[in-house]
């Protein structure tokens, strides 16, 4: 019984009680994934998986199985940093970085939402078959990370880059 | 939280046997339940996890659209019937929690989600819903949040979920399966008013798994919306939410109605004396206002929510002039 994570299969937890994030942070010492609030109102947990965005914290690792996580240190590839990371380097998304690998994994779901024509509360044509990044679709789609250092307009400004071409 | 035993049911007979015991509870996704047993607001001794029973869409021959319990929010937002065909439900799922509780969120688990009243969550606090016979802190507490409607002297609080307003105003039905065989509910009917038992939040029995929600065929429905009004842009419980779809004749009356009210009772609240007010009027602020005031007449304000009578007055006739306005 076990789960991938960031490519390498890893076993289980006996006890169910063990939430994702815990797995990650305490089992595997992958502890780029934050536990802001451990109660899902926060973002700082997010991680992918099977290329979606899910908070770790409310996910019971056993409900996991044989499914792909990835997480802000899978995100990276051969060394080099994933565009958003280099993006939310050059456009000043993060302060004290507690919130950044949330946000990023968070981002990085949210592009492949997007992608994919998911509608959001902005949206506004909900039978369009794709709706363009704007601010404030990015805003609406990022809301469940929160962000207290206050970086979101760095962070908006990186996602654009990255996923909207700069956006508009 | 208390340990457990953890089993996954490959279908519904299965769940049902594994959840015969009075100590399991289903899981869906998880996003309330886990929280709701870090709290120690819920104690199963047993976890039966649902999410892998039939989880789609299916088209039925009658017009009408069956959504599995196990179907995540994002999926049911996401579909083109649904967008199409019911926008106000893809517009209320949208509104609710962050993308990421949407793509764990099941449909079932977003029926049977639990009132987020912090006075539930603390367990320090006097609370009626979580120790009997306890009492009620939110009464003369902080109470912006609480109801307005149909609230007792043991409770009021609110039913979080928007989807479940939105299936209120479609009059989608609950199917239901347990020991006893199966059955069907409207899910207008499934959540209890919390009178003297605000610890019963619904009506199912022990053991009772909710399998599909079924939306009745309704092709005006077509022209419909939801819109939320909360103290944050976004990712904020409802202060008061609005869920209605209109059917305008042409003779500019109202030919039907439907509409519901979130976040200001213990159920959603299908507001059916503001559409009895509604059906043959004149469309116009003139009629939507009389009718908001009828269903409102009896709106019980507590000490920090006086505001939300009149934010659904406003609110009630705000949305249905905006759908007079859209072309269908």
């Amino acid at each position: 019984m076990s789960i991938n994570i960031n490519g390498k299969p890893v076993e289980l937890p006996g006890d169910p009680r063990v939430s994702l994030l815990d797995l990650l942070r305490e089992r595997l010492l992958l502890t780029g994934t934050k536990k802001g609030c451990n109660q899902g109102a926060c973002g700082a947990c997010t991680v992918l998986v099977d290329g979606e965005r899910i908070i770790s914290c409310l996910a019971l690792a056993v409900q996991y199985e044989g499914r792909s996580v990835t997480t802000i240190e899978g995100l990276a590839e051969d060394g080099a940093l994933h565009p958003l990371q280099a993006a939310f380097i050059e456009h000043d998304g993060f302060q004290c970085g507690y919130c950044t690998p949330g946000q990023i994994c968070s981002a990085v779901g949210m592009a492949a939402e997007a992608r994919r024509g998911l509608p959001s509360a902005a949206t506004v044509d909900l039978d369009a078959d794709s709706m363009p990044l704007t601010r404030d679709e990015v805003r609406e789609r990022m809301s469940g990370n929160l962000c207290r250092c206050g970086a979101h307009n760095g962070i908006v400004d990186a996602i654009l880059e990255v996923c909207a071409g700069g956006g508009r | 939280m208390i340990p457990f035993t953890y089993a996954r049911a490959r279908d519904a007979a299965e769940a049902i046997r594994l959840g015969s015991d009075a100590a399991a509870k289903y899981l869906g996704g998880g996003t309330n339940l886990v929280d709701l047993m870090r709290e120690g607001a819920e104690r199963p001794g047993a976890l039966v996890d649902v999410t892998g029973l039939p989880g789609s869409i299916e088209e039925c021959g009658d017009g009408s659209l069956r959504i599995g319990a196990a179907v995540r929010n994002t999926a049911v937002a996401e579909h083109r019937a649904v967008r199409a065909r019911y926008p106000v439900l893809a517009r209320a799922i949208l509104t609710g929690a962050s993308a990421q509780i949407r793509n764990m969120a099941t449909v079932g688990g977003n029926i049977l989600q639990r009132t987020r009243c912090t006075y539930f969550y603390d367990g320090a606090a006097r609370c009626n819903k979580r120790t009997p016979g306890a009492g009620c802190d939110a009464i003369d507490g902080f109470n912006r949040m609480h109801a307005i409607l149909g609230a007792s002297p043991h409770c009021v609080a609110t039913h979080p979920s928007d989807m479940c307003v939105a299936l209120a105003a479609l009059d989608a039905v609950v199917e239901l399966e347990g020991p006893g065989g199966r059955r069907t509910l409207p899910l207008t009917d499934l959540h209890r008013l919390p009178g003297d038992r605000p610890d019963l939040d619904t009506v199912l029995g022990s053991g009772e798994l909710i399998t599909a929600v079924i939306l009745p065929p309704l092709p005006w429905a077509r022209r419909s919306t939801y819109r939320k009004v909360r103290d944050r842009a976004s990712y904020a419980f409802a202060l008061v939410s609005v869920a209605a779809a209109l059917d305008v004749g042409e003779d500019g009356t109202v030919r039907d109605v439907r509409l519901a009210l979130g976040g200001v009772a213990h159920k959603p609240w299908r507001a059916d004396t503001a559409e009895r007010a509604l059906r043959g009027r004149p469309v116009g602020v003139e009629s939507f206002r009389i009718a908001a005031d009828a269903e409102l007449a009896d709106a019980a304000p507590l000490r920090d929510n006086a505001f939300k009578p009149e934010l659904a007055r406003r609110l009630i006739s705000a949305v249905l002039g905006d759908l007079v306005g859209d072309a269908a």
